[in-house]
């Protein structure tokens, strides 16, 4: 069976600026695969080249097995796009907006009635048909749009940061959605930058400066600190003790998270009283040095400072 | 099928949500036409005339009454002799002063040639040309009678030389409303057809939804007629009431064949909904469009359609121009049905050139809005 979603030295360059450098990878049939990165670094130039919406500079990208630059009216009809702009029409209402999204993906008779029930009840929107959109809390709006966009039941979707300006609730709820999407068996492919969303995905692409700088499953991403351990140094002024951490050569790595910094040391008990030493003859005594284990987010600054350091090294 | 009629649909219930756009495409093109057809009136009649009549014989209350009796002049004020001129005109009290010297009858009675003044405003040059012109007319009439009379109780047998006899046809009264009338019509047309479509494409654009739309598998075409038909219909009905309207304010009557009016409406209007079609895929936001919209569509139809002025005596470069502007077409056939009553073959030129105009227009717009971005 053909791959669901397959990216093979993908490019995008606009003037000067590489958005997208040479992204080469491929999602499974029924994964909910993440597209992680920061605002900028690629992730919807990506998304948008996939969709047949915009022309890549070089390299190939196929939907289950069809190119996209070849059959690009073929892919369409096979998926289904929801941007974070929530692109519905605010002046109508919601069964209108639901009758016109049948309608142009050209679902007619009974089968489109029942899509729309469908939809209504997925969205949770039963009551509220005459509403006009304009009028729905986000969440609400958002749900609509995601029933919009996979009203003629595609195989893949493709999701663009779709969880922006939404309240934490009516996130969790519409992860549980896409969750419900993946087990009937529909690729989800989804941009985000909020890295607790990441965990409900199956595989993440961490992409940086429009590089892909880490693929794998949460837990396979994490083990890029095996054989080290993160410690958490509460200390009075963070500033001050991060700059005398980060000057130690066992330091490996550092990264302030709000009061707290993040160290990776190799041994986590030799690494704790080195810390405490350097802090007390620098006159910081810390509060607390906990190992922890390491985050997403340890894991996404870890590679960002490897692709940041490696760019510095190529440009001398 | 489906996906046309699910644009339409939603297009129409679009412009139903939304009153205020909905009456400015119908109600405002036959309001600019009352404000246009009044304020437009190229035709000078019942001048304010000052008389210092300082003869007051039967003779001089001929001349006078030769030009109060016209339509032309209305008599408003009676100087005494002595009082000053000039402060007539610039008080505007009136726009001429016939002055008739005094012995003025005495002196033709004898048979000597004897002068009359005429002072006239010249601030408005055009309107004061038509004024002496009225005058000279007149003066030459009242000549002619004067030297017919004076041979004739010389006893001579006398046939005036030459004798023009004028008729107009089209428009007999040379009422200038008649023919602006037309222009009137392409003029409000075009702009009301170019801003609907561009304003409701660059809406989509400014909302998100047009990414949706370019997502969804949705023909081109599909969405070009999907956007165009309803406010095709919109500008129908603003056409029928500019028609409505224009007949019962102006007396504008269609002489030549509906169908026919109906066709070259339906042609131009064509042109003018793709023509927004392609300004909306140049513009990004809904005030760009609708400036770009304005000028685009204003101009050319107001200055270069042959409405005001002639195209005939335009500078050559000028005219080069004019033969893109769809309205100077427009505007030969809309003439010749309202006012000549003649039917689309007559001016199958005009017809051929509205109908490229609008194959090309929609064709830039199609390749516009198919194209990827890169």
């Amino acid at each position: 069976m053909a791959r669901a979603v397959e990216l093979v030295d993908l490019c995008k360059r606009f003037g000067a600026f590489q958005a997208v450098d040479n992204v080469s990878l491929t999602v499974e049939a029924g994964e909910i695969f993440g597209f992680l990165g920061a605002n900028g670094a690629g992730k919807s130039t990506t998304i948008r080249m996939l969709c047949g919406l915009l022309a890549p500079t070089s390299g190939r990208a196929s939907i289950l097995g069809i190119d996209v630059s070849k059959d690009p009216e073929g892919v369409k009809r096979r998926i289904g796009y929801m941007s974070q702009r929530f692109s519905l029409y605010d002046d109508l209402s919601v069964r209108q907006n639901l009758r016109f999204f049948a309608g142009v993906y050209g679902l007619h008779g009974p089968e489109a009635r029942e899509r729309q029930a469908w939809a209504v009840s997925m969205s949770g929107l039963e009551g509220k048909q005459d509403r006009l959109t304009g009028e729905l809390p986000g969440g609400w709006k958002q749900r609509l749009a995601l029933a919009c966009a996979v009203m003629h039941q595609p195989k893949v979707v493709f999701l663009d940061e779709p969880t922006s300006g939404v309240d934490p609730i009516s996130r969790r709820r519409f992860w549980r959605l896409i969750d419900e999407m993946s087990q009937g068996g529909v690729t989800v492919f989804v941009t985000t930058h909020y890295l607790d969303e990441a965990e409900y995905c199956h595989r993440l692409a961490l992409i940086h400066a429009g590089k892909l700088v880490a693929l794998g499953t949460v837990s396979e991403l994490k083990s890029v600190f095996a054989g080290h351990a993160v410690l958490e140094v509460v200390a009075p002024r963070v500033a001050d003790a991060l700059d005398v951490i980060a000057s130690q050569p066992w330091a490996l790595e550092t990264s302030v998270f709000g009061t707290r910094v993040h160290v990776v040391v190799a041994d986590a008990d030799l690494g704790r009283q080195q810390v405490e030493k350097c802090l007390a003859a620098a006159g910081h005594p810390p509060t607390s040095i906990e190992r922890i284990l390491p985050s997403l987010e340890d894991v996404f600054i870890h590679h960002v400072e490897r692709a940041e350091a490696a760019r510095a090294g190529a440009k001398p | 099928m489906i996906r046309l009629r699910a644009v339409i649909v939603k297009e129409l219930r679009q412009i139903s949500r939304d009153p205020f756009s909905l009456g400015m495409l119908i109600v405002l093109p036959a309001f600019m036409l009352v404000l246009y057809g009044f304020a437009l009136n190229f035709d000078v009649r019942h001048v304010r005339l000052a008389v210092q009549d300082r003869d007051k014989s039967a003779r001089s209350r001929e001349l006078v009454a030769s030009f109060t009796h016209s339509t032309y002049f209305d008599q408003v004020a009676s100087p005494p002799p002595g009082s000053d001129l000039a402060a007539i005109t610039e008080r505007r009290v009136a726009r001429a002063v016939l002055v008739i010297p005094e012995g003025y009858g005495r002196d033709l009675a004898a048979g000597r040639s004897t002068p009359v003044q005429l002072l006239l405003d010249g601030a408005d040059s055009t309107t004061a040309s038509t004024v002496l012109g009225y005058a000279q007319a007149l003066a030459g009439e009242e000549n002619l009678a004067l030297v017919t009379e004076a041979l004739a109780s010389s006893g001579g047998d006398v046939v005036a030389p030459l004798r023009l006899e004028p008729r107009v046809l089209f428009n007999p009264e040379l009422e200038s409303t008649q023919f602006l009338v037309p222009g009137l019509i392409g003029f409000l047309l075009m702009i009301t057809a170019v801003l609907s479509t561009a304003l409701s494409v660059v809406r989509e654009k400014e909302r998100g939804t047009m990414e949706q739309l370019r997502m969804a598998p949705l023909r081109t075409a599909e969405l070009i007629i999907g956007k165009t038909l309803p406010y095709l219909a919109i500008s129908l009905l603003a056409t029928v009431i500019i028609l409505v309207a224009a007949r019962l304010l102006f007396g504008v009557e269609i002489r030549g064949s509906l169908l026919h009016l109906l066709v070259a409406v339906l042609l131009y209007l064509f042109g003018a909904l793709g023509f927004g079609l392609f300004i909306s895929t140049l513009a990004d936001t809904q005030a760009l469009a609708f400036q770009a919209g304005l000028i685009a569509s204003m101009l050319p139809a107001i200055l270069l359609s042959g409405f005001i002025f002639q195209i005939r005596i335009m500078p050559a470069a000028l005219q080069a121009i004019t033969y893109l502007v769809p309205a100077r077409y427009f505007l030969v056939i809309l003439r010749g049905i309202i006012l000549k009553g003649e039917g689309l073959l007559t001016y199958w030129h005009q017809v051929v050139a509205l109908a490229i105009y609008g194959v090309a227009v929609v064709a830039l717009a199609s390749v516009r809005l198919a194209r990827k971005e890169h």
